[in-house]
């Protein structure tokens, strides 16, 4: 277990500081759309902190966000373990199953090229987070946390290629939701 | 290139994460399908949809304070640990005063020791930068050994601890003290440990004493007129592992 006694190190709490607080909007934001709920963000963002600045070490640069977005995913991940052990009710947090072809062959369906309708901040969250897992997670880091193709793959513990095609499908799953929404008869 | 090919290209054209030869193609592509282009339009509106709402959330203030309390205060003061006591007496006007009763000879030579250890570590420092790790590279201690000499007026031992779990790398020379100073490298894992090897006219047994610098964590001991310090970025008691390895492979193999 390689736990420094530098946890007093004032240089390295700085250091810390530094980097890692300008970021807490961006890590609250990834915390809001992983988890759905305001309460459980606030905790997984502050224990992200905790255990970031404890595992400092290991942080090895250049970007600070995605490292952090790895160590908040780890937070959220046992949260979700906690939530589907605490009731019978089953997160849909089936990597393997999400990946599994369609669902989402609607999208062509759709009108090629059709306008999609404006619509407020309210209305894309609550689109958004109906996405399933790991698409909603892709989606936000591109869309909202702008993160590069390999700051995604870095954050999310996946090749660049499953970045692609999922960032791919959740645009496609949230295209598809979003022209739904616009027909009153479905 | 089919649509196939580009449907999933088109999202990277979009993000402008394509180097410009696949940019090319895809773009080639799109100019020559309808389906593409629009699907390329679709991608782009959506994009420009999203960007435009503000979707970021703002941590509440109260979390961020919480978050700060948490962490440790960096305008703390450090614990008066001993040795901080120390220094500040034999940098305050009591020097003189305490001068007659030994306690100065005391205070320098640990305040000699923290200066060198302090350029161990800048030592270790510099040779994680890159392409000077090393001068001699080899996982075999007859290769590595040799290669000091002649070098240094000391034969720094270099033992084989792969089987421990510590993979012997190579080995440098080093300046520490305005001297020139034996490294051998080890590796555990992903980290570098730098054991830097000195003469000393103190033949006694010195037992291992740690001390923590800039977060590095180093070992220091003394046996046979040589001095010991080994430097990582490894845990405490890993590191503290190591010393107790090659202390026993020292002892244990004479030729050391």
């Amino acid at each position: 277990m390689p736990l420094n006694k530098t946890d007093d190190d004032p240089e390295r709490a700085r250091r810390f500081r530094e980097l890692a607080l300008p970021c807490l909007d961006d890590v609250y934001t990834l915390a809001r759309y992983l988890l759905r709920d305001p309460a459980d963000a606030e905790d997984a963002v502050q224990d992200c902190y905790l255990r970031a600045f404890k595992h400092f070490d290991t942080y090895r640069g250049p970007a600070i966000k995605p490292w952090l977005f790895a160590i908040l995913r780890n937070v959220c991940n046992a949260e979700f373990a906690r939530r589907s052990t605490a009731n019978t009710k089953a997160i849909d947090d089936a990597p393997e199953a999400a990946e599994q072809p369609p669902l989402w062959r609607e999208a062509q369906e759709t009108p090629e090229g059709a306008m999609l309708r404006e619509r407020d901040a309210s209305a894309i969250r609550r689109l958004i987070d109906a996405l399933a897992e790991p698409f909603r997670e892709t989606f936000v880091l591109r869309e909202i946390n702008n993160l590069s193709y390999r700051e995604i793959a870095e954050a999310a513990g996946v090749p660049v290629g499953t970045v692609m095609s999922r960032l791919a499908r959740a645009r496609a799953m949230l295209r598809a939701a979003w022209m739904a929404e616009e027909e009153p008869s479905q | 290139m089919t649509c196939d090919e580009a449907e999933i290209l088109l999202h990277a054209l979009a993000d402008g994460e394509l180097d410009a030869g696949h940019a090319h193609e895809v773009e080639a592509h799109v100019a020559t399908c309808p389906r593409c282009t629009a699907e390329l339009a679709a991608v782009r509106q959506m994009h420009d949809a999203i960007a435009s709402a503000d979707l970021k959330f703002t941590a509440p203030p109260l979390l961020r304070r919480r978050i700060e309390a948490a962490l440790p205060q960096p305008q703390r003061p450090a614990a008066p640990t001993r040795r901080f006591v120390l220094r500040g007496f034999a940098m305050g006007s009591a020097v003189s005063a305490l001068a007659a009763t030994g306690l100065v000879a005391i205070v320098l030579s640990k305040d000699d020791q923290q200066r060198i250890e302090a350029e161990i570590v800048s030592a270790h420092l510099r040779s994680l930068q890159a392409g000077h790790l090393t001068d001699v590279i080899s996982t075999d201690q007859h290769t590595v050994k040799p290669w000091f000499n002649g070098k240094l007026d000391v034969s720094p031992p270099v033992i084989d601890l792969t089987a421990q779990g510590f993979t012997l790398i190579g080995g440098r020379l080093d300046y520490v003290d305005a001297r020139a100073i034996g490294a051998v490298v080890y590796k555990r894992r992903q980290h570098v440990i730098n054991l830097f090897v000195a003469q000393t006219s103190d033949t006694t047994q010195h037992t291992a004493k740690m001390d923590t610098i800039q977060g590095f964590n180093i070992r220091r001991w003394g046996e046979r007129g040589l001095k010991f310090w080994a430097v990582s970025d490894i845990g405490a008691d890993e590191l503290n592992e190591f010393g107790t390895k090659f202390e026993t492979a020292m002892s244990a193999n004479k030729e050391g």
